[in-house]
């Protein structure tokens, strides 16, 4: 039996780190992911891992130690937020192509600029086409959940990526609630002993890693690198099985909150789903038919799985807590969109919010239900790119 | 009655955020007063750090740059060169400048670009919260090496100063200290110095500025002093580094 204890999400992450025992952890502090590396430096401090941590100058650094210690067989993690996670984006793309199964907590940070150290995705969303897995959690139980579970992802052999569970700056990394650990035990044996099939001065074979790959086999690896992201759907699945037998907390791609008989829902990703949960309760109180999708798995994407959860919706909203900038919508919005195409005919609209930390209320969530609810009455569609809670 | 003492015109008429005891204050009045006696306020652009010097760009009447975490001097780089006419300083601290931004001090120097840098050696990280940094004294305590900095394991601090004046791009680099009157009166002339080489196109010039930070050390203001004398000064030794005209 695990026990129940006080953690903030930083914290949360720390003890699963400490817990996972991993050989290399290498990282450079930013605001407001700095704890992780810094609850672990006492761990390690303290003789409680075997970990070898390398506070490095730099995150592009940290990257690149990381990379470097996977490919020579060590289980190796990070964390970082913002412009640390942006000034690793040369080495994302190398340790993904790599098949490097690298664990990194990636604090949701707004981007700069302007300079901000709150809480929005524009972060990570840049980092969704670098091939990492991306896994998004609502509370500090979840990004627990999630960076163990990350482990035994990334180093599935049908898969072989990095993996970035992402959880919500101050609003879940600073903000302590009550959270079931497992036994350390537990989570030794769930993640298992990394075994790596090919790493640097392997007696079983020589091997050069990330060489020069022109023409001639560049895109048959690009492909092999796309279908390992497929893969990661099946493997995530399975993964969140085992972890339910052994916890009794169940995960899936996302979560469908009030869903059966849905006929307007909002589709979000990580801390604002608390928020929207709530006025999902009081509409459904009034007798309305509000429902919520809460994305776990943003990368793969779960195309099948999303068309089939919004298929037969009056009104569907995506909210972005980071903005497109191709004059079109968010990211989660596109992405959503493009799935719905020639599948099923249900009208999406987008809202973009809380960028830069801005709050995000029950009040300003009642509104994009609000706004559903007449789409969903009127059958039409006034505007689909929108701002929440803005000032102008 | 004449008026003895009174605030840089170039400095910002408002509170700032820094810790009690910080020395940021010092460093910043210092380079205020400089621009006021240089009579350059009108013609100057700061470049402003991340660390906890985010905020520069609130204290200085001067126009200001954010840059992003140690690319100070390049970003200063871009500036000077399109406006050579102008007095274009960098102020960053250690995790800027001697961590992240390494790379970016080292060929603003080797280029010799006719900028000068405001560099403050804390010798620990301080807007993250006292984690180590590459210029923490051997021994030190902070968050990311609790039981004190093992060389064996994380290293040797770094000499900026004496690493720099190993080129031939720079013009003067000096290492202060805001220690004591004395100290802060030598920071003040050493700071001086560097601008006047700028204005008289010299080339690259840096100022390190040995500071305190009581909050992460967690000393206070007084006993943070007193802990920059002992043991900083010892390992980050004063004085001029490089001077050519």
């Amino acid at each position: 039996m695990g026990k129940r204890d006080r953690l903030s999400g930083n914290e949360a992450v720390a003890v699963a780190m400490r817990q996972i025992n991993p050989d290399v952890v290498a990282a450079f502090p930013i605001t407001p992911s700095t704890e992780v590396p810094q609850y672990f430096a006492a761990f390690a401090n303290d003789g409680l891992v075997d970990t070898e941590f390398v506070p490095v100058e730099s995150e592009h650094s940290a990257m690149s130690a990381c990379i470097g210690a996977e490919a020579a067989g060590a289980r190796t993690m990070t964390a970082t937020s913002a412009n640390g996670l942006a000034y690793m984006w040369e080495m994302l793309y190398i340790a993904a192509s790599s098949r490097l199964p690298i664990v990194l907590a990636a604090v949701n940070r707004a981007l700069s600029g302007p300079i901000n150290i709150h809480n929005d995705h524009s972060d990570t969303m840049g980092a969704r086409d670098s091939g990492w897995v991306q896994l998004y959690g609502e509370t500090n139980q979840e990004a627990y959940d999630n960076f163990i579970m990350a482990v035994k992802i990334a180093e599935h052999p049908d898969v072989c990526l990095p993996v970035m569970d992402c959880y919500d700056g101050f609003i879940t990394s600073h903000s302590v609630e009550v959270i079931e650990l497992l036994d350390d035990q537990d989570v030794k044996n769930f993640v298992g002993e990394y075994k790596p099939k090919a790493y640097l001065n392997n007696p079983n074979g020589k091997v050069s890693m990330g060489p020069l790959d022109m023409p001639a086999y560049y895109f048959e690896h690009k492909r092999q690198q796309a279908e390992a992201m497929k893969n990661a759907k099946r493997v995530i699945l399975e993964v969140s099985e085992e972890f339910y037998k052994l916890t009794g907390r169940k995960y899936g791609l996302f979560e469908e909150y009030k869903m059966e008989d849905a006929e307007v829902a909002i589709v979000l990703l990580n801390s604002t789903a608390g928020t929207a949960k709530a006025v999902v309760d009081e509409l459904r109180s009034k007798g309305v038919k509000a429902g919520l999708i809460k994305i776990r798995v943003f990368r793969p994407f779960p195309v099948d799985e999303i068309v089939a959860a919004l298929k037969g919706l009056k009104a569907v909203a995506v909210m972005d807590k980071a903005d497109g900038f191709n004059g079109a919508g968010g990211p989660l919005f596109t992405d959503i969109t493009s799935a719905l195409y020639g599948k099923a005919d249900v009208k999406v609209i987008n809202y973009i919010y809380g960028l830069g930390g801005r709050d995000v209320r029950t009040d300003d969530i009642e509104v994009v239900y609000d706004e559903l609810l007449k789409i969903a009455e009127t059958g039409s569609v006034k505007s689909v790119y929108n701002y929440l809670g803005i000032k102008e | 009655m004449s008026k003895l003492y009174e605030r840089p015109k170039s400095l910002c008429d408002v509170p700032m955020h820094y810790c009690p005891g910080c020395t940021h204050g010092i460093a910043h009045r210092l380079i205020a007063e400089v621009m006021d006696e240089l009579g350059i306020e009108g013609e100057t652009v700061g470049v402003a750090p991340v660390g906890c010097a985010v905020f520069a760009y609130d204290y200085f009447e001067c126009d200001m740059q954010e840059a992003a975490h140690g690319r100070a001097p390049a970003v200063a780089t871009g500036i000077k060169r399109v406006i050579p006419d102008r007095i274009v300083f960098t102020y960053q601290g250690d995790g800027d400048l001697a961590a992240i931004g390494t790379a970016e001090t080292v060929h603003a120097a080797a280029r010799g670009e006719n900028i000068t840098v405001i560099f403050i050696n804390n010798a620990i990280y301080g807007m993250t919260g006292g984690q180590m940094a590459p210029t923490s004294l051997p021994g030190q305590f902070t968050q990311t090496s609790p039981y004190g900095r093992d060389v064996k394991k994380q290293g040797y601090p770094v000499r900026i100063s004496e690493m720099l004046s190993t080129l031939d791009g720079p013009s003067y680099i000096e290492r202060v200290s805001l220690d004591s009157v004395p100290n802060i009166n030598n920071a003040k002339k050493a700071i001086k110095k560097a601008f006047q080489k700028q204005i008289d196109k010299k080339g690259f010039s840096l100022v390190e500025v040995l500071s305190t930070c009581p909050t992460n050390w967690g000393l206070s203001p007084v006993e943070s002093m007193k802990w920059l004398k002992d043991n900083m000064i010892p390992y980050y030794p004063l004085g001029v580094f490089k001077d050519v005209d």
